[in-house]
């Protein structure tokens, strides 16, 4: 669904992404791991054309990304970021439905979609004529959800979703999430530090360090075959979770 | 965003609805100061008497009315020859009383005979003072070298002063203080000073019953004064000039000084005085418009109200998108606001005066009501506070907003107008309420220029001294800066989305899950 071929990054002298070969499989789900400024982050901005690669391209559905097309790429893919996102000056009704407003949907349309989406998010009807800050971070989330989820795209692209939440919130949601990805069968990749995170949703993970891949395959074999030292002390200063 | 075109609508229409005064039929200059709006509107009420429509305008200084005349905005003026020879003709060595008329035909004016008084410098003593020791014109003074002089500083100084004046008729006096004009007025009074300059018209003269001294030796240049108008006045209205020359040689310098006196006593208004002495001395019956404080307020209101939807409604509509543009291309922006920050920095006077020629260009009335000179300066001080704030509320946006925006495939025309810029809002409205406080307070100076609104009382409460008169402008011009003020609060909560404005206390409602 989406390739990254050969792709590196340069912001000023530093070099955040480094000759990146990354494939995201459809219907499963890709976890990017690693340390804070690792380079996750920056590819996952680069999936959906926020950030443009240095050298090598990024590809979606075998196209590379282009300036022309990328409104429409990017009507194919939801994209939630830690916090939601979510404007401030908009309801949860308006936030959830900007985009078929500027696609000219008619409003029963969206109202349908949207009563699909707070069954599946799990919220209350009441929560649409708030304004964002009057919801929880818990809230906040089910309705970026809602908004990424809107015109029901191919892939789903989730940067820390989870990172701001108490601990009890964040299991539920993420039960939740992985619910989702697999009632769906989304394309999704999330971007997380959390190994434990990593391990409840990943069909395939992969540790990044200094913007290059250490390693990656499925979760099972990142904690038994740690390919070396980095990847081990990782796995290791989060084991105690596992045990 | 329906809400916001049908704002932008209603502003429109306001802003472009004609409406206020404008000048109309002939147009009658004056200098700010007493005499010569009094004469100014001595030529106002005759040329009404002779069934034609007048505007008087009391504008500036004499380059201003000067210029105006030569443009043809202004019919005609009352002006002083000595003024024409040093100010009007200062860089024409030879220009002389002789050979003014041919100077002035060049720019198409014509001048009338002397109207019979001359406001030159003169010397002035006490009555008493004068009996006592006898003194009839200046030379009697060197018999009396033990007199006090108090002159005004300018005075002092000056080539046609005090300096060549003591050469020229041999006086010894050593006691000499320089001083502003009107303190030397009180101590001639308190007889603290003996011997004083004076304009021969000042009103004082007659109030404190002074005597001035005769320049026999004709030291002080003529300041003889006259009328000067359009040479194509006489055909354009027949007949006019030889109404208006009922003036040549009617006023005698006792009756110049006697109205200034009633005027700056407030005894009678300006137009009263003129009204007075066309009746009296010419016979010529005319109707002085006598308004109450309240109508005057009222007028001065609208005229007010008018100056500022004209300049700033625009202001709003160019300020925001140039603002725009410079948040969305911030090195074509830096030029922008550089732009609109310089003339923020020109003084009210100076860029009155700069921009009457541009606007003399394009046509339009830079004097008077509704003159464009005073619109467009509001309007290019109305600039700078809406530009920045505009620029600063795009600029300072949280990036998450911006980039969850993109990351919608939101197009960029979409994104500005539905999550930019009302998000912005808070800090755009902001901006227009302080352009819209700032243009009421400096659309009072449009009276510099003649433009009516506050500014009139203020300007005339200032040359009079008269604190009410002041206060008749000030007031209401503070009054309606606190009412826009409140009409953009009420505005800002219409407009700007209610999850922006200040958290109500009901509002907090944050549950958890």
């Amino acid at each position: 669904m989406i390739e990254l071929r050969s792709v590196s990054k340069q912001f000023g002298a530093h070099l955040a992404v480094d000759q990146v070969d990354l494939d995201c499989p459809q219907g499963k789900t890709q976890v990017l791991i690693g340390t804070s400024g690792c380079g996750k982050s920056t590819l996952l901005r680069m999936m959906i054309g926020l950030v443009l690669p240095s050298t090598g391209a990024v590809y979606f559905r075998k196209k590379p990304l282009a300036e022309q097309t990328i409104g429409a790429v990017r009507q194919r893919i939801g994209y939630m970021i830690q916090e939601g996102g979510l404007f401030p000056h908009l309801k949860v009704r308006e936030n959830v439905g900007i985009v078929p407003r500027y696609l000219g949907w008619q409003p029963e349309r969206t109202n349908a979609r949207i009563e699909e989406l707070l069954e599946l998010t799990q919220l209350s009807s009441t929560m649409l004529d708030r304004f964002p800050r009057q919801l929880s971070g818990g809230q906040r989330q089910r309705v970026s959800l809602m908004r990424a989820l809107m015109l029901d795209p191919d892939v789903l692209l989730l940067d820390e979703p989870l990172g701001d939440l108490d601990p009890m919130i964040r299991a539920e949601l993420q039960q939740d999430l992985r619910t989702i990805f697999r009632e769906l069968s989304k394309t999704v990749v999330l971007v997380t530090h959390d190994l434990s995170e990593a391990g409840f949703l990943a069909d395939r993970i992969t540790l990044l360090r200094d913007g290059k891949i250490v390693q990656q395959g499925a979760f099972a074999d990142l904690i038994e075959n740690p390919v070396d030292e980095f990847a081990a002390k990782f796995v290791q200063a989060q084991r105690p979770v596992f045990s | 965003m329906k809400q916001l075109l049908l704002i932008g609508l209603i502003l429109l229409l306001v802003a472009f609805v004609p409406g206020g005064s404008s000048p109309r039929g002939i147009r009658v200059g004056s200098k700010q100061f007493t005499e010569s709006d009094i004469l100014g509107e001595m030529l106002s009420q005759m040329i009404r008497s002779a069934g034609e429509e007048a505007t008087p305008l009391s504008v500036g200084g004499t380059t201003v009315v000067y210029g105006a005349l030569k443009r043809g905005e202004v019919d005609l003026y009352p002006e002083y020859t000595g003024t024409l020879i040093k100010e009007v003709f200062s860089n024409h060595p030879e220009a002389s009383q002789e050979n003014l008329e041919a100077l002035l035909a060049e720019d198409e004016i014509c001048i009338s005979q002397p109207l019979g008084f001359n406001n030159s410098y003169a010397l002035a003593v006490r009555r008493a003072t004068a009996e006592q020791l006898n003194l009839v014109s200046i030379e009697d003074l060197a018999a009396h070298p033990d007199l006090r002089l108090g002159f005004s500083n300018e005075f002092v100084d000056r080539d046609d002063g005090w300096k060549n004046l003591r050469k020229r008729y041999g006086l010894t006096h050593q006691e000499v203080a320089g001083m502003e004009h009107s303190v030397a007025y009180r101590q001639l009074e308190a007889e603290a000073i003996d011997v004083m300059d004076v304009y021969t018209t000042d009103a004082q003269l007659a109030k404190l019953d002074l005597v001035l001294l005769t320049d026999n030796l004709q030291y002080f240049p003529r300041y003889d004064a006259v009328v000067l108008y359009r040479s194509d006045l006489k055909s354009r209205f027949p007949g006019l000039v030889e109404k208006v020359s009922l003036l040549e040689m009617a006023i005698e310098p006792d009756e110049m000084i006697e109205l200034n006196a009633r005027v700056a006593s407030r005894e009678v208004s300006e137009s009263q005085a003129a009204a007075d002495f066309l009746r009296e001395n010419l016979a010529i019956e005319t109707h002085v418009e006598d308004l109450s404080v309240a109508t005057q307020i009222w007028r001065n209101t609208l005229e007010h109200c008018d100056l500022v939807r004209k300049s700033l409604i625009p202001a709003i509509f160019v300020a925001i998108p140039l603002g725009i543009f410079a948040a969305k291309f911030p090195r074509v922006g830096q030029l922008i606001l550089g732009a609109v920050g310089v003339v923020q920095t020109i003084p009210a006077l100076a860029l009155l005066v700069l921009l009457i020629a541009p606007v003399a260009y394009f046509k339009f009335s830079t004097l008077g009501a509704g003159s464009m000179t005073a619109i467009v300066a509001l309007f290019l001080y109305s600039l700078l506070p809406i530009v920045r704030n505009t620029t600063t509320g795009l600029s300072t946006i949280a990036p998450e907003y911006l980039e969850s925006a993109a990351a919608l495939g939101l197009s960029s025309k979409f994104r500005l107008l539905h999550i930019e810029l009302p998000l912005a809002s808070p800090s755009i409205l902001a901006g227009i309420k302080t352009a819209g406080v700032l243009n009421v307070g400096f659309a009072t100076l449009g009276a510099l220029v003649g433009a009516q609104g506050y500014g009139q009382p203020i300007l005339r409460g200032v040359r009079l001294n008269d604190t009410g008169l002041i206060m008749q402008g000030a007031i209401p011009a503070a009054c309606l800066a606190i009412l826009l003020q409140v009409f953009f609060e009420l505005a800002e909560r219409w407009i700007v989305p209610a999850s922006l404005q200040p958290l109500a206390s009901g509002d907090a409602d944050v549950s958890t899950n």
